[in-house]
């Protein structure tokens, strides 16, 4: 269950960005997840009210980007999409493969209340 | 950071020296303090605006984790962070590595567990300094429990420091603690296929030990199908096979620890 975690980090840099831009709080939030980033998204979920209580994320509205794994074969060239962090090519078979996008975490934008 | 969803109670992270009993309770609130230590009016303005940020959300453990990556370096300290599933045996591969190379080298012990002191005072009986993370109901190390408690230990120049995670083939992949290298340990007893279960651990991991080899005859753990499943995830990885219990392949793994402390004798003379 470190998605816990991962939401108190999130709380921590929208109370930094509020306070800096002297916003009352946080009126929607959007987030870049790859789906190979290691977070289970039910699991984030589940975190997510629990963590965002009484902070400036309370009420705020919530948009995740889920940002698809792609790879590509390093004996090949192909690029093909991933469901799982070490798939082998398609067309090769070989698990020698160039990472491309897909573990993408970060706070994407905030749109502050003032 | 805090690990916990109980950043209000008691029960979250403390960090204890082995031989104190006295307990310090460190809380790791998110923020700064009062829940509403935001600016919190009550108007009905409606003004809003974007701000676009593209921040990692790890950026700060991997911030503090750089910093304690520094600290390391500009001591000349080795700093190896040990994951394992629970009970593969981590702290008996510390504790037979320690009673055999104390007298060659200086070693300390960040210990990390849900709760107890258990093993920290294990470690501290074979007279090697250990200290006792207990994460409460976090899952996992991050880097700025082990920058507390380094500052805790304050480990000697030229030391080799032991983080021993806790036992979880999950959540501790995702938390650099500016390691110089992460070793995964599995043992004999569970599944061979631990890799394919759990890849993010082993494609982040340099070494991969398997222990209790001692025990492959009672068991149907296939040792090349764990290496090539743990290959898939990282081509580059690493294998040691050995029994902490019966010693047995100890010597590889003394031997690529001599290799570190060697390669890090030789950038301290290119600094």
């Amino acid at each position: 269950m470190h998605e816990l975690s991962i939401v108190m980090s999130i709380v921590d840099l929208a109370e930094e960005q509020v306070k800096k831009h002297q916003a009352r709080e946080v009126d929607r939030i959007e987030l870049d997840i790859g789906t190979l980033a290691g977070i289970e998204f039910d699991a984030l979920d589940f975190a997510w009210d629990a963590g965002v209580k009484h902070s400036v994320l309370a009420s705020a509205e919530r948009q995740i980007n889920r940002i698809e794994g792609k790879m590509r074969c390093m004996k090949c060239g192909r690029e093909f999409t991933v469901t799982e962090p070490f798939q082998p090519c398609p067309d090769c078979n070989d698990y020698l493969n160039e990472f491309i996008q897909g573990k993408e975490l970060r706070v994407k934008s905030l749109t502050m209340k003032f | 950071m805090c690990s916990t969803c109980g950043c209000d109670q008691p029960g979250g992270v403390t960090i204890t020296r082995a031989g104190e009993d006295q307990v310090q309770f460190s809380p790791l609130t998110p923020g700064s303090g009062s829940p509403l230590a935001y600016p919190h009016q009550h108007g009905h303005s409606h003004d809003t605006r974007v701000i676009e940020m593209e921040m990692d959300i790890l950026g700060k453990n991997d911030a503090r984790a750089r910093h304690n990556r520094d600290h390391f370096r500009k001591q000349g300290i080795l700093a190896f962070n040990l994951v394992s599933s629970p009970g593969s045996g981590k702290t008996a591969l510390l504790e037979r590595t320690l009673n055999d190379l104390k007298n060659d080298h200086r070693f300390y012990v960040i210990e990390g567990d849900q709760q107890t002191m258990n093993d920290a005072n294990r470690i501290a009986a074979t007279g090697v300094e250990a200290i006792q993370i207990n994460t409460g109901k976090g899952c996992h190390l991050d880097a700025d429990m082990i920058h507390r408690a380094l500052h805790n230990l304050s480990p000697a120049n030229d030391s080799i420091l032991f983080i021993e995670n806790v036992g979880n083939l999950v959540c501790p992949a995702l938390f650099d603690l500016g390691e110089n290298a992460r070793v995964a340990i599995i043992s004999v007893t569970e599944g061979d296929d631990k890799p394919l279960k759990y890849p993010d651990m082993f494609a982040s991991s340099q070494l991969c030990i398997i222990n209790k080899i001692d025990l492959l005859p009672y068991v149907n753990f296939k040792v090349e199908r764990a290496k090539e499943y743990a290959r898939r995830a990282n081509p580059s990885i690493q294998f040691l096979e050995l029994s902490a219990t019966t010693g047995l392949g100890m010597s590889s793994w003394y031997q690529w620890l001599e290799k570190r402390i060697a390669e890090r004798k030789q950038e301290a003379v290119l600094v």
